[in-house]
């Protein structure tokens, strides 16, 4: 008998425990960020949405074959010796390859960081942006090249130009040298 | 027949009928997309059975096909609560097959980043069990103080969830100067939550009328079954990897194993695990304490290793204690950079199995309850 | 004319009172609930350190009226599988039952929607209207969680009228009658009249005090049972049920189900505040005392009554379906009992 209004007592007690500490939260500071006003710092290196800075971008590939999930999309396109349209890397040195597709799908982007990290000249980075949500998924699909699509079929063919002039200096050069070196067939 | 007697046949085959009810997988209280098939009679459990997959995702099939250290962020996807933890063991691996080693201050970090996710994995634990017999308040408490451990995990690796910070030989992210002063910060915090959600939840009558001697694992029955973990050590065992196999620098830290004890209820039962997991909390409060001191503050968080990881030909198995039980990869390595076969154990699938040995018998909302106490994350138990 | 002469007959020059009668509960019950459940969202969020709804109107007080406007544009759904007829009563009934029980509060000396003599026995006797709601929409959704939860509503509500009479039973016996006028005035004067302090009377009352007191806590969990307020809201139990016996309801019809919880909860409140707290009486003697200004203490005790309601919620995990017996048959039961007996011995000798 005497366990039994043990029991309803402790019972009730551990409730009244219990509402003692809700009653001194109702006072107690909030901690509610009202977001669109008010925000929170992120911190610098927050991994959101990537940014290339195509002026150091080397086309390297060293990014596509980081990331996990492919969402990397890179063409190059060598810089031939005759272009008009030269351009030097941020640190001054001559571009050598032109990078005329940098595509990233955010859809499919895990913000893993690899890419970043792999980047030999730095030209990945995270922002802290995160709000770029969009109802279309194609505007999730970001273009860093800087070259218009003109230009990048002009740029690519000029490289087939140049490769071809190229071959063509090769055999024109081969056929040059070939009655002074038959020396192969003669060895065998 | 005599009239008393046909009565008496009558009553005994009075059985109501047996309901089944598909719990999930779109439940509030089944952590995430389990579906339980659980067959009642009344309200009392008579059986049970999980059905897994709604989360799968092939995670050990993908890694056959990616490079070792793209393998991390898909580990960060297995138990996303616990992310930290997760990355550990599979990093521990590639280090012994690489024979590289870990400068000092990364042990330490590695040390603290770890036991912070600990505590953020056991305060959800214990919060959503308390969702579970619902109270929804300590929830919140828990919620708002994990925000302030992901704040100082976000700094160190720029993630909020899914960290990807531990690197083949080091992190990906250096200590910030407030670093220390965070932490002890955290860690008074933790506590002083810790005791409110004491008095509020854990030793509230109704709490424990709620979760005392239900769902009781018996020490031989988790051991059968694999269990491990606060399951475990909620039913009296005290297994633990860090202490019994000390991996990193584990052995260096002074710490106890909390065990249910059974001060409420049985031992191996809700409430004892439960309790596991508020004194494991306490516990890493202890260890990040003495790993702050101890850490050197200068130095590099990377070693020496080469840029393209190839394992070379064999196999390990590596293995740490998460918070959710011993997680451990299987990984048999051709020589190339990417592994021939990559298998995990996942604490949370090996925890799940044992719910249909310990449910039965018990109520509905009991059955919600055991799910609580054993503590899963989908994400982990489909891979 | 002829058509409406009839309702003249009726009622006569009472016809504006008549409509005063229904229509003012009315939009009392409907401000009333809006006010609830923002009072629910804010206070709930305070006590976990949030700051709750802030953008609907200025601190988020338009909160309620949003959210009822957003269940009314929503679509009439009707499960296939359900026994359409049933299904699409019961809120119905449930919102019926909670507010025809307005009829009877004594909101003040001067304005009663209808003073008759049983006023608790009709509350009474309405409050478990809702219980043949439930049963219905719970059992007509057909669904298996919807069913566990009309089932245990019931066994709930059965199990905690009957302490809930007792312990009105008991104050009933003090005051010698059933009319909620009656005990409201019987217990005017100063707060130590009131019958959660023994009522009025001579300096031996001090022996029923606690046990006044002691039914007062009673009242107060079996009327927390009876709304299906958190500890024992198993009929709805979100963790294991969903949402219990109205799993398959939406838009409007879940909207009366939310009304009707809240309604309920006042007019629990309001007994509590009537039989307990004196009603419409100024605490103060004569301080604020008169008709008009009743009116005000009786919603401020009763609101104070529906925030401890909802304090308790935010504060302690739900019981399970055989605990809530038991605390309903062996708890509450007997010690009601025992403090109707000693309240009934006291009013016998004294
Ligand atoms: S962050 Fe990761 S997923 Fe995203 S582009 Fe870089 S490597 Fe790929
Ligand atoms: S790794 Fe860096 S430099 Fe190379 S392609 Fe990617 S972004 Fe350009």
């Amino acid at each position: 008998m005497l366990t039994y209004f043990k029991n309803i007592w402790i019972g009730f007690y551990s409730a009244l425990v219990g509402m003692k500490i809700t009653w001194k939260h109702i006072f107690a500071k909030k901690v509610t960020i009202q977001y669109p006003d008010e925000r929170f710092p992120l911190p610098s290196n927050a991994r959101n949405r990537l940014q290339l800075m195509p002026a150091r971008c080397t086309g390297c590939t060293l990014c596509v074959a980081a990331c996990p999930v492919n969402c990397i999309t890179l063409e190059t396109v060598r810089v031939v010796p005759d272009d008009p349209h030269q351009e030097l890397y941020e640190n001054g040195t001559p571009r050598k390859m032109w990078v005329t597709r940098y595509e990233m799908d955010f859809a499919k982007c895990c913000f893993c960081g690899l890419c970043v990290a792999a980047c030999p000249s730095d030209a990945i980075h995270h922002t802290t942006d995160f709000e770029y949500s969009s109802l279309d998924r194609s505007h999730l699909y970001y273009k860093f090249q800087t070259l218009t699509p003109e230009q990048a079929e002009e740029k690519k063919r000029l490289f087939a130009e140049f490769k071809a002039r190229e071959a063509r200096e090769k055999e024109a050069k081969a056929q040059a040298a070939k009655p002074d070196a038959p020396r192969p067939e003669a060895e065998v | 027949m005599s009239e008393k007697k046909k009565i008496d046949i009558e009553y005994s085959q009075l059985d109501s009928e047996r309901m089944r009810i598909n719990v999930g997988p779109q439940h509030p209280s089944t952590h995430g997309v389990l579906r339980l098939e659980v067959e009642v009679d009344g309200e009392i459990v008579t059986d049970v059975v999980p059905h897994l997959g709604y989360l799968h995702r092939s995670f050990e099939k993908h890694c056959e096909y990616m490079t070792y250290p793209q393998i991390i962020p898909y580990i960060d996807r297995m138990d996303y609560i616990s992310a930290m933890n997760n990355e550990w063991p599979y990093v521990m691996a590639l280090e012994k097959m690489l024979d590289v080693k870990v400068p000092e201050k990364v042990e330490y970090l590695r040390v603290i980043v770890a036991e912070l996710n600990r505590i953020a994995n056991h305060q959800i634990a214990v919060a959503t069990f308390g969702l579970d017999a619902g109270a929804f308040t300590p929830f919140l408490f828990y919620f708002r103080d994990r925000e302030y451990i992901i704040w100082i995990l976000e700094k160190l690796s720029g993630a909020r969830l899914l960290y990807n910070y531990f690197r083949v030989g080091g992190v990906a992210g250096d200590v910030y100067p407030t670093f220390k002063e965070e932490c002890h910060d955290v860690i008074a915090k933790v506590r002083k939550t810790n005791a409110e959600v004491m008095n509020l939840l854990i030793h509230n009558n109704i709490f424990i009328k709620r979760t005392a001697g239900v769902g009781i694992l018996t020490p031989d029955v988790a051991i059968n079954y694999g269990c491990s973990g606060p399951v475990l050590r909620g039913s009296g065992m005290a297994h633990d990897l860090r202490r019994d196999e000390p991996y990193s620098i584990y052995d260096r830290f002074d710490f106890d194993i909390p065990v249910g004890k059974g001060e409420v209820g049985v031992v191996g039962d809700c409430w004892n695990r439960n309790m596991v997991r508020m004194h494991e909390m306490e516990q890493s409060c202890r260890i990040i304490e003495q790993a702050l001191e101890q850490m050197p503050m200068e130095g590099d968080v990377t070693a020496a290793i080469p840029k393209r990881i190839k394992l070379p030909k064999g196999e390990i198995y590596s293995r740490a204690e998460n918070p959710k039980g011993e997680l451990g990869f299987y990984i048999v390595s051709n020589g190339t950079d990417k592994p021939e076969r990559l298998k995990a154990r996942g604490p949370s699938f090996v925890n799940l199995s044992v719910i249909p040995e310990i449910s039965k018998g018990y109520m509905f909302a009991d059955l919600i309850l055991i799910l609580g106490s054993i503590d899963i994350v989908l994400g982990e138990v489909d891979r | 004319m002829q058509s409406t002469n009839f309702i003249w007959d009726l009622f006569g020059v009472n016809l504006l009172t008549v409509v005063a009668v229904v229509a003012l509960p009315l939009g009392f019950v409907l401000i009333y609930a809006l006010v609830a459940i923002l009072a629910e969202l804010k206070i709930s969020a305070w006590i976990q350190e949030r700051l709750g709804p802030m953008r609907t109107g200025p601190y988020g007080i338009l909160q309620p009226v949003a959210e009822v406007i957003k269940l009314l544009q929503k679509e009439d759904i009707t499960p296939d599988a359900s026994s359409k007829l049933l299904y699409n009563l019961a809120p119905f009934i449930i919102f019926s039952g909670a507010y025809a029980a307005f009829a009877v509060i004594p909101f003040s000396s001067a304005f009663m929607p209808a003073n008759i003599n049983v006023g608790l026995f009709y509350v009474f006797a309405i409050g478990s209207i809702s219980a043949m709601g439930i049963v219905m929409g719970g059992w007509a959704s057909s669904n298996k969680y919807s069913l566990m939860g009309a089932m245990r509503s019931v066994s709930q509500l059965i199990s905690y009228e009957i302490p809930a009479a007792m312990a009105v039973l008991s104050i009933v016996v003090l005051s010698s009658s059933m009319n909620m006028q009656e005990i409201s005035h019987a217990q005017t004067g100063y707060f130590w009249d009131w019958y959660l302090f023994g009522g009025p009377g001579s300096w031996t009352k001090v022996f029923i005090i606690p046990f006044t007191i002691t039914l007062a806590i009673a009242y107060f969990i079996a009327s927390l049972a009876e709304t299906n307020r958190v500890p024992f809201d198993i009929p709805e139990g979100e963790s294991e049920l969903v949402a219990g016996f109205h799993t398959e309801y939406g838009g409007i019809k879940f909207a009366m189900f939310y009304f009707a919880e809240y309604a309920n909860m006042f007019v629990v409140s309001a007994i509590f505040t009537t039989i307990f707290l004196g009603g419409w009486n100024s605490p103060f003697g004569e301080f604020l005392q008169g008709p008009g200004w009743g009116v005000m203490w009786f919603i401020l005790k009763s609101f104070s009554i529906v925030f401890v309601q909802i304090w308790v919620r935010w504060t302690l995990p739900r019981f399970r379906v055989d605990q809530l017996m038991y605390l309903g048959w062996k708890v509450l039961l007997p010690v009601s009992f025992i403090c109707f007996f000693a309240i009934s011995l006291f009013v016998m000798f004294k």
